[in-house]
């Protein structure tokens, strides 16, 4: 007999991979160490990041958080980490958190601006979100117990807090209940935001929120029954009769002519200061003004009037950012389409207004507001340095995201301007419906990466004299004999939430992007 | 069936100015026209007003008054009986200089780190990529007054530098060094830099008040001639290729051409460093820069090097794979590939937002303010103004003169958008 031969009746185990082939080892040697220049480049990689750690880490973990002066920081310090360690001195961000963000706004009062900044949040769910109902309710749940744990670090006192917390409990239960509703906060906003921030007499924003009210419905109710075009010039000569004075108005316009007429020979500046006087707001919109001013009478409500000169650092940052974001968006919109229209007249007013604020540094514009749009205003017209930043700072603004939409709009296909008018759409119905949608689309990253340049641009306010939290506020702040000396602690503070703001805006665009991408690729 | 309705009447009803889409946009216009003449009317007559207010006029007459103060930073010669115009002009070129010497370092560096951020290797790119999100998320105005607050705070003073006998025989160093072999030294009152200058210079002139210099004259045109005569070799060497297939050897040939005329030329007339040597309490000779200009150059630098980072980056992931391996499809080498292919087509995405970069910087350049640089902000916008109290002048010079700028950067950014576009047919 012969033996048969072995056979095998299982597999083998495979051997694993040689060590250089898997895991760690594989890992860096692929990523890390390829070939020469790639070890070069990772070796002075490493020596930067141990250059920078060694540098920074003891000083950041020396970090004091409890003290009253620089020069108790740097004893406790020396204590601690012996005489010649450096450390950071937190302690003057802990003892000047309320100046960082508030500036100067009184202390008893900081419950207002909190509420507006959660009011925010509440106000932009439903537009982030568009009316769903799990994430407006996620969204405005969160605002209300951080709003709850603000307040109360603040030490405010129990009377506002429990009024602006239930103000925000109330909230949330809409958003579950009827998250649609919610447009209705945003829509307001604006007016309570003013409302909060400045005080005064309620019935000033009252009595707006009434004029646009009824103007608003007059529009509509015309613009279904004659168009769109009669409606809004019916409206505008509605504003001017109802809420502007007609007569001042007309007076001043006819006067302007004779002036012009007379190639300027009739000297009619003179006659003008004579007659008239100075403008003055509340002379401009008579009605306004004595229906405001009549209910303040009857019925005297209000907060305390906060000064603009008291606001300051991340509150003033915040105020200026979200306001010109907000306004320069339709603006910028308007200005593109402007810019596109066949119209030639309106077309080179657009391309004009745009070129101009384009072309010119965002630090002149802000030195015009300071210096020059009183020539250009009424004489003796004085209103606030803010509201005049912001107007500026919108203005430049719009003309930004005027250009990054006007890409958009020239990245659609002519066939979809030409499928709108197939459809009978007018021209509005064909913007909003058509158009805009996919032109605002393709323009998100653009939108949003000059929403962010915009808000690291409200740190130039302070080259204008307003204490934003950079310049203004660090200032004042190190000009206190306690914290002489302490240079890098506000940058690093400063810098760190401009940062989170700026690269949280940038991650949102990108999820945005990623959820309205409809293209196959 | 249907009966086909007569044609509209003709004629014209006052109603058509509304309702009518082909006479609609006259109806919008005239009113457009009519809000911006009584906005402009408006204006005009309020500014009126408000000089006759002030008992004030137009006039840039001021503009050729002594001006009366001084500029730390002159690239023409400046002193404060100078006018206000050539402040103006002084200003506008510390603007300019700032702006052309930011803009060449921020493309080095941001094309660096943007083909760095490509790089396979994990640990740069991860590191590139931190870089580029701290410095664009954070305000410029930070970098600038932190770059400052640095050079300004943490340096040595002068006298620091100083080597006295007892140190050397004690075999201590100074707390202040100078680099690069005792040429440079950063002390807390200013950037010192060797001074190139000349034995035996060419001489030269002065017109209306600018230096007209010979010798710089003919070093540009002993570099531009040596430019023309490589580029003709080159064209001699691709003309022989062509022909015969083998190109002749020209890289030496190049370096001679491009470098030996400068060099001798300099050799010439007698070219040597001054180096800064420190005497009584601060460095003497050499060039000296104003911390206030370093830290404008170094922030706007590192700031503005992201975005062109970001420019390079997208630019060459825009060119599709497809291209690479068509190339070497081709049977082309990868260094072929990368000056042939992909570089030509990435560059057509790359330069528009590089430019639009430089004109960023360039307007920027205003941010010298919060250092007290005197760039044409600081003079014309600022002192000026002060000294004079002309704000609309000086507002509306300083707004034509940077919008002028502005349009200029564009012209070329349209001019090349206009020579690179795709030739279809």
């Amino acid at each position: 007999m012969t033996q048969t031969a072995f056979t095998r009746t299982e597999m083998l185990p495979p051997i694993a991979p040689p060590i250089s082939e898997r895991g760690v080892v594989k890992w860096l040697r692929e990523n890390l160490f390829s070939s020469i220049p790639n070890i070069i480049l990772t070796l002075a990689a490493l020596f930067a990041v141990y250059w920078l750690v060694s540098l920074s880490l003891p000083w950041f973990l020396n970090g004091v958080w409890h003290a009253e002066t620089v020069q108790q920081c740097r004893q406790i310090i020396a204590e601690t980490a012996g005489p010649d360690a450096s450390g950071a001195c937190w302690a003057v961000i802990r003892v000047r958190w309320n100046q960082f963000l508030f500036g100067l706004y009184p202390v008893e009062e900081y419950w207002r601006p909190t509420l507006a900044f959660a009011l925010m949040f509440v106000a932009i769910a439903p537009v982030l979100y568009s009316g769903l109902r799990k994430p407006c309710t996620i969204i405005v749940g969160i605002a209300a117990v951080l709003l709850s744990l603000a307040l109360y670090g603040l030490g405010t006192d129990g009377w506002h807090g429990f009024v602006a917390v239930l103000c925000l409990a109330a909230l949330t239960a809409v958003a579950w209940i009827a998250p649609k509703k919610l447009v209705w906060v945003t829509l307001v906003f604006p007016l309570l935001a003013f409302f909060l921030l400045w005080g005064g007499s309620v019935w000033g924003p009252v009595s707006v929120a009434i004029a646009f009210g009824i103007l608003g419905l007059a529009f509509v109710k015309l613009a279904s029954a004659r168009g769109l075009l009669v409606a809004s010039l019916a409206v505008a000569l509605l504003f001017l009769c109802c809420f502007v004075n007609p007569i001042r108005l007309g007076e001043s316009f006819l006067s302007n002519l004779v002036y012009l007429a007379s190639f300027g020979t009739y000297d009619y500046v003179l006659h003008f200061d004579l007659r008239i006087g100075g403008y003055d707001l509340t002379e401009l919109f008579p009605l306004h003004s004595a229906l405001s001013g009549y209910l303040d009478a009857k019925l005297p409500i209000g907060l305390l009037y906060v000064r603009s000169d008291d606001f300051g650092g991340f509150l003033l940052a915040f105020v200026i950012g979200i306001t010109a974001i907000t306004a320069s968006l339709p603006i910028g919109i308007l200005l593109a389409l402007g810019r596109q229209s066949d119209m030639p007249l309106v077309k080179s007013i657009s391309v004009g207004f745009i070129e101009f604020f384009r072309g010119v540094p965002l630090i002149t514009v802000l030195f015009s507001a300071n210096f020059m749009l009183l020539y250009f205003l009424p004489p003796q017209t004085n209103f606030d340095l803010i509201v005049r930043v912001i107007i500026v700072v919108v203005i430049f603004a719009s003309a930004y995201i005027a250009e990054v939409i006007r890409g958009g709009l020239a990245a659609l296909p002519r066939g979809q301007y030409e499928a709108a008018d197939a459809l009978g759409l007018d021209y509005w119905q064909a913007q909003r419906l058509i158009i805009m949608p996919q032109a605002l689309k393709i323009s998100i990253p653009g939108i949003v990466s000059s929403f962010i340049g915009l808000f690291k641009d409200t740190t130039l306010v302070a080259l204008v004299g307003l204490a934003d939290p950079l310049t203004g506020v660090r200032k004042f702040v190190l000009a206190d004999s306690a914290w002489k000396g302490i240079y890098w602690e506000p940058f690093i503070f400063v810098g760190a939430i401009f940062f989170v703001v700026c690269f949280s805006m940038s991650r949102y665009s990108m999820y945005l992007e990623q959820k309205l991408k409809t293209d196959h690729v | 069936m249907s009966v086909a309705m007569d044609a509209p009447k003709d004629g014209f009803r006052l109603s058509q100015l509304i309702y009518d889409t082909r006479y609609r946009s006259y109806t919008i216009q005239f009113f457009v026209m009519l809000l911006f003449i009584a906005f402009l009317i408006w204006v005009l007559n309020n500014t009126v007003a408000n000089l006759a207010a002030k008992d004030k006029d137009i006039s840039f007459g001021f503009l050729w008054s002594r001006a009366g103060y001084d500029i730390d930073q002159q690239l023409i010669p400046y002193t404060n009986d100078s006018t206000h115009l050539r402040a103006l002009f002084v200003g506008l070129l510390n603007s300019l200089a700032v702006a052309v010497i930011a803009s060449a370092f921020a493309t080095i560096l941001g094309v660096t780190v943007g083909i760095l951020r490509l790089s396979k290797n994990w640990l740069v790119a991860r590191l590139m990529t931190v870089y580029v999100e701290v410095f664009r998320n954070v305000p410029l105005l930070l970098w600038i007054i932190v770059a400052f607050v640095i050079l300004g705070e943490t340096r040595p003073g002068p006298k620091e530098f100083k080597v006295t006998d007892e140190m050397v025989a004690a075999g201590q160093a100074p707390v202040g060094e100078m680099w690069l072999w005792d040429s440079v030294a950063v002390t807390n009152r200013g950037t010192n830099l060797p001074a190139p200058l000349l034995d035996r210079p060419l001489g030269g002139f002065e017109v209306m008040g600018v230096p007209i210099n010979f010798s710089t004259i003919a070093v540009i045109l002993v570099i531009v001639g040596s430019v023309m005569a490589n580029r003709a070799l080159l064209r001699r060497a691709k003309a022989v290729q062509e022909s015969t297939g083998v190109r002749p050897v020209t890289w030496w040939k190049s370096l001679l051409i491009l470098f030996a005329p400068t060099l001798a030329l300099l050799v010439a007339m007698g070219f040597h460093l001054e180096y800064p040597v420190l005497k009584g309490f601060n460095f003497q000779g050499g060039i000296n820069l104003a911390h206030s200009f370093t830290a404008m150059v170094i922030a706007l630098t590192l700031y503005s090097a992201t975005y062109v980072a970001e420019a390079v980056r997208a630019g060459i992931l825009a060119i599709s794979k497809g291209q690479t391996e068509a190339a070497y499809a081709l049977g082309m080498r990868p260094s072929w590939t990368m000056n042939l292919i992909i570089l030509p087509q990435a560059l057509r995405v790359i330069i528009p937002p590089m430019i639009s970069q430089y004109l960023n910087i360039t307007k920027n350049t205003t941010l010298g303010i919060a250092v007290s640089y005197l760039d044409l902000r600081g003079t014309l916008g600022g002192i000026t103004l002060n000294q004079t109290g002309r704000e609309l002048e000086c507002m509306l010079l300083m707004m034509m003169i940077y919008l002028s700028l502005s349009l200029m950067i564009s012209a070329i950014l349209n001019a090349y958008n206009h020579s690179v576009r795709l030739k279809e047919r």
